[in-house]
């Protein structure tokens, strides 16, 4: 017997979910024009430093330019719609590298926290009796630590062994991997009470009757199940974990000042407050507060959409 | 293990332990558990269908999760007739609820190509492609659905993918664990047609487990039935219902609503199913049976085995081919 079947259809399929995003955002007006904001923030953070000379580089200063307020202001100059810090930097140009540094830490270490906890918390749930024990007795003596303190002890445990001469990619992965770490319980429990929920449904029996071994039924059938609920978690936390790391170079142990970060110009801002400087620290802290609402009322959105417990609620 | 077997049970049992407290492993004392399945002995031979029937909670899914291999019995030996190179048969399995049985983020195709990959039945991406809009026409479904993800289709639609799944592995052996139980009965009657077309086409040898009697007797050739885990009475199908031996399988079959107009009664079974955890002593019927008799409080009745090749577990030799049973007296239920 032949059948004739007709290709696939595609390109109605993309259409239809292009469709389906339009009125997804014409129903959530608020989260799209944070879509929209972080979007913007994005592209100024990471073409900028494709076009202008690098400020907190020995060219890039001018100390003669130095303490200009913004350009409203009496003495302001239309070079320098922001004003200029100590060593004369233009702020503008200065806050996209500072956020170039703030959102590649905050994903990276977003990222680290999810595969670190994802996968203690698919073992957990997966194999369960004492290795499930032991990763969640782990996770709940963690949390007994706040994870800024956390993060701090392990970036000084981190810098003391590795001494005093290290580069800055190095002081950055010291940062990344102390911001993860602090932060994988969450994603490990709720992967974990996913996956102790489909390791029991019929299809992944189906798929073990068909002879799949523990792995494949992991990556194929429960990792695609679980992972929603986690990347709107991952969404949320990454606006704590820029403002983790921002709280860590503020307090000076987090990213050196050759590549600052948003934390680090609001910690250099904040020297000359008392002087009447006061641009130079709260432009960084504008963009991040608009930076890390707008991520969070984006995550609070796709929670609500995801959850099918809210549906129909509006 | 004679020729024509080709699945044999042998004193199966399984017992479900109950989570043991600190202290109580501290004492290790033997906290038991409940007996789900309890000595089961059972042979299906090549090409036919064995029906399972019983109460819920008398162990006939966690004999179905025993047979797929799902679980390892506590006790006993289930073994497969293995093929000349010395494997075993590939198994396929049908499950009750077809909501759950579908994995919701891949779409049709991939859940009906699955099997196909994984025992490398057909090899490429045409071929494979292929073989599942075949067996999606094959359960009365459309080459087109493939595209499609399981949310988009109704129950009995569902279980029709289900069973275009299993066919994919090209099962020699396929449990169906009460397939049609979460179904309408219009739906019910079609899927049963589905699989009866099936049986007949493929010769396939299955394990039927349901607690529709009139459901058993149409597809299978033999029939057990299951009370607290124990299997009561084994027979061919016909002579099941035409001559019960045990006096569970009379009540049953009297239990179960038919269509017959000129008798509107029901004949529930008094009493209620004992916990399984703490089965009655003796017969484990005897707490429900009109028949009962002191012996079978105390003893466990014989295996008996009958000329039409059934079996059954009563002290008796009953006569109990027609008519109705009347249910227990009120001595029995406060015994």
């Amino acid at each position: 017997m032949t059948t004739v079947v007709n290709a696939p259809s595609a390109p109605a399929a993309r259409r239809s979910r292009f469709a389906n995003l339009r009125r997804a955002m014409l129903k959530a007006p608020g989260a799209t024009l944070c879509a929209v904001i972080i979007l913007a923030m994005f592209l100024y953070a990471f073409i900028t430093p494709l076009v202008s000379q690098n400020p907190f580089e020995f060219a890039g200063m001018s100390v003669l330019d130095s303490f200009i307020p913004p350009m409203w202001m009496t003495d302001g100059v239309p070079d320098f719609p922001l004003g200029t810090d100590d060593q004369g930097r233009n702020l503008l140009t200065a806050m996209a590298y500072g956020m170039r540094t703030s959102i590649i830490v905050g994903f990276l270490s977003v990222i680290i926290g999810l595969l670190l906890g994802g996968s203690l918390g698919l073992v957990a749930g997966f194999v369960g009796g004492r290795v499930d024990a032991f990763i969640m007795r782990l996770a709940d003596v963690q949390l007994a630590y706040p994870a800024l303190l956390l993060a701090m002890i392990i970036d000084g445990a981190a810098r003391a062994a590795l001494g005093a001469e290290r580069s800055v990619a190095t002081a950055i992965t010291i940062v990344v991997l102390s911001i993860g770490i602090a932060f994988w319980v969450q994603y490990a429990r709720t992967i974990r009470s996913s996956v102790m929920i489909e390791r029991d449904q019929d299809y992944v029996s189906a798929a073990r009757i068909t002879g799949r071994g523990n792995l494949s039924i992991i990556v194929l059938h429960i990792l695609p199940n679980v992972m929603a609920p986690v990347l709107v978690i991952a969404t949320i936390n990454l606006g704590i974990a820029i403002i983790t790391e921002a709280t860590l170079s503020f307090l000076g142990i987090g990213i050196p000042v050759t590549s600052p970060s948003l934390g680090t110009l609001i910690r250099n801002g904040n020297n000359f407050l008392q002087s009447g400087e006061w641009w130079i620290s709260v432009w960084p802290c504008l963009v991040l507060v608009l930076f890390v609402v707008s991520v969070n009322i984006l995550g609070d959105h796709l929670r609500d959409v995801y959850n099918p417990r809210l549906k129909g609620r509006s | 293990m004679s020729a024509g077997d080709f699945l044999t049970l042998d004193h199966v049992s399984k017992v479900y332990r109950r989570n043991q407290g600190f202290l109580e492993r501290l004492k290790k004392t033997d906290a038991g558990g409940t007996r789900a399945v309890s000595d089961v002995s059972l042979t299906v031979r090549h090409g036919e269908t064995v029906g399972l029937v019983g109460e819920s909670g008398c162990g006939k899914s966690t004999l179905a999760r025993l047979v797929s291999g799902l679980m390892a019995p506590t006790s006993g030996e289930i073994s497969f007739r293995k093929d000349a190179a010395g494997k075993a048969p590939r198994l396929q399995m049908i499950f009750q609820d077809p909501y759950s049985s579908l994995n919701g983020r891949w779409t049709i195709e991939d859940i009906i190509a699955e099997p196909i990959k994984v025992h490398r039945l057909r090899q490429g991406k045409a071929a494979i492609r292929a073989r599942v809009d075949e067996l999606l026409v094959q359960v009365g479904l459309s080459p087109a659905d493939a595209e499609k993800y399981p949310q988009e289709f109704s129950g009995g639609q569902r279980q029709r993918i289900c069973i275009a799944r299993a066919l994919a592995g090209e099962p020699e052996f396929l449990i169906l664990d009460e397939p049609t139980s979460a179904l309408d009965v219009s739906v019910q009657a079609q899927i049963l047609n589905l699989l009866r077309d099936l049986q007949k086409n493929l010769h396939l040898t299955s394990l039927f487990i349901t607690h529709n009697l009139s459901v058993v007797r149409i597809m299978a050739d033999r029939i057990g039935v299951m009370y607290l885990g124990e299997l009561v009475e084994e027979a061919p199908s016909e002579e099941l219902f035409r001559r019960p031996r045990h006096p569970y399988t009379r009540l049953l079959i009297d239990a179960a609503p038919d269509m017959d107009t000129s008798d509107r009664s029901l004949h529930p079974i008094a009493g209620e199913l004992p916990n399984p955890a703490f089965p009655p002593s003796g017969c484990r019927f005897h707490t429900r049976c009109p028949f009962a008799k002191d012996i079978c409080r105390n003893t466990v009745p014989p295996q008996k085995t009958t000329e039409a090749d059934g079996l059954y577990r009563c002290h008796f030799d009953l006569d109990l081919s027609n008519a109705s049973i009347v249910p227990p007296s009120a001595n029995v239920k406060t015994a």
